[in-house]
């Protein structure tokens, strides 16, 4: 069986890895920023909590928080369609990892720069702002560009509560062909492919995040 | 110069762990004096400034600026100053840092005006206006546009000084603000403060170790020692002819024609 024949299931499937990486990357960003904004810098009850979430997502795995979700929530409250299942799992598990990056990004601002706002009169919160975060969110560009490819990789694992995306689209197509080596090589090409466009583009934000910098201090 | 003390040290203790910094200190600035704080490393003289910048809490003793004392009663005792109640004290006092502390994201015009908008609720107008007229007093008027990666650490340290006047503080705070410079651009940085001494009623603390430079620009200076003043007075008393032993034994090192014997 050719690679043409095989190619269009494929696509078909890789453009629903494409949907759920996008939608969990974005999502899981958010999240991110939100929960290590907290857990680094604010008020004691919001860090307990966001240390929380981050400690139980990256605690665990994606797998069992995808079964989880899937199988054992509808038995005890409401059953989640399994595209927005992978959704919230995906994006909960990339905005935890996202978080720490964050916090370890504002932490590494020097301490002489809270000094400087500090005798600046500036606030706690326009200190983060306006002095911590500019600095710390070039840092954060380079690891959250790692996580979002890891992410996309990771969004192979929701093929197993039957999301037909490219590995699920794969899976059929070997039971269906028992053509093993065309399957999985293609599919292996196909998952690279993604992963180039997508460093590329997070090669882009990281520049436009640098870019974006300067610009504010030309404007002044 | 007048007679009302904007500054006061009251039987001020500070340790860290085991370290005392501060031992049963007291101390007191007039308003619009200007005085240098001396003596070896670790006896104190920072930890004095970073106290009033409300940089480090005080454990013991009373600390007031402008009568605003740095610990507020509490049901159990003086707590730490609210934010609001450090906001105020923050108002009245400026620091300029041995390392410069400038804002690395920020141009040189953003460093001195970003405060000033956002904390004084200056327009971006006045305060750019102010911003360049501070920059041609430190002499650095064609430097508006340019980051602090691209100026030398003397002029990394005149815009820090620019930075804190644009707050127009009353009391302004000196870290060794020419210990990090290369020899040749410790003058430069100098005659700004030099400037500032000689024509401002402004308060002004100095730590420092250019004893030449204290004697020019002091009312008073302060000899510290294990977290305690051992001899203060003018500076030709104290520079030509200390009366204590340890205060001899320091300016020897610094001043050859101070008499070590």
């Amino acid at each position: 069986m050719s690679g043409t024949l095989l190619l269009p299931p494929l696509l078909t499937g890789a453009q629903v890895t494409v949907e759920l990486t996008l939608t969990s990357t974005v999502l899981g960003a958010m999240l991110a920023f939100s929960a290590g904004m907290a857990r680094g810098a604010g008020p004691w009850p919001l860090r307990l909590f966001a240390a929380t979430y981050i400690e139980i997502f990256r605690g665990t795995s994606l797998l069992v928080q995808l079964f989880w979700l899937y199988y054992a929530l509808p038995l005890i409250g409401p059953r989640i369609d399994p595209f927005v299942t992978g959704i919230i799992a995906l994006s909960l598990n990339i905005g935890a990892y996202g978080a720490e990056v964050v916090r370890g990004a504002l932490l590494a601002v020097p301490r002489a720069q809270h000094e400087a706002a500090v005798a600046l009169n500036f606030t706690a919160r326009q200190t983060l702002w306006r002095i911590i975060l500019p600095q710390a969110l070039p840092e954060m560009m380079p690891p959250l560009g790692n996580l979002a490819v890891q992410n996309l990789k990771d969004t192979s694992l929701v093929s197993m509560i039957t999301i037909a995306d490219l590995t699920f689209r794969a899976q059929t197509l070997r039971n269906l062909t028992l053509n093993s080596i065309p399957v999985y090589s293609l599919t292996l090409l196909l998952y690279f492919a993604m992963a180039l466009v997508l460093m590329a583009g997070m090669r882009g934000l990281e520049r436009w995040v640098r870019i974006k910098g300067q610009g504010d201090m030309a404007r002044a | 110069m007048t007679d009302t003390p904007i500054i006061r040290f009251q039987n001020v203790s500070k340790r860290y762990g085991d370290l005392t910094v501060l031992d049963h200190f007291d101390f007191e600035v007039m308003s619009g004096e200007k005085v240098t704080l001396i003596g070896p490393s670790g006896s104190g003289k920072s930890t004095v400034l970073r106290i009033l910048m409300t940089l480090e809490p005080v454990q013991e003793g009373v600390v007031e600026l402008d009568g605003l004392s740095y610990r507020q009663p509490g049901r159990h005792g003086p707590f730490h100053a609210s934010a609001r109640h450090l906001h105020q004290i923050r108002s009245r006092v400026g620091m300029v840092f041995q390392n410069f502390n400038l804002f690395p994201h920020m141009s040189v015009l953003r460093n001195i005006t970003e405060a000033p908008v956002a904390v004084l609720g200056l327009s971006k107008a006045d305060a750019r206006a102010r911003a360049h007229e501070l920059l041609e007093m430190v002499g650095l008027a064609d430097k508006a546009q340019a980051f602090p990666a691209q100026l030398s650490g003397g002029q990394k340290q005149r815009v820090a000084i620019a930075r804190a006047l644009a707050m127009r503080p009353r009391v302004l705070l000196f870290d060794e603000p020419t210990s990090a410079l290369d020899p040749e651009l410790v003058g430069e940085v100098q005659e700004v403060i030099r400037r500032l001494a000689h024509e401002h009623d402004l308060t002004m603390l100095l730590v420092t170790h250019e004893m030449r430079f204290a004697r020019e620009i002091s009312d008073r200076v302060c000899f510290f020692d294990q977290g305690r003043i051992v001899e203060q007075g003018p500076p030709g008393e104290i520079m030509i002819n200390p009366a204590q032993p340890r205060t001899r034994a320091f300016l020897g090192a610094y001043l050859p024609e101070t008499s070590t014997g």
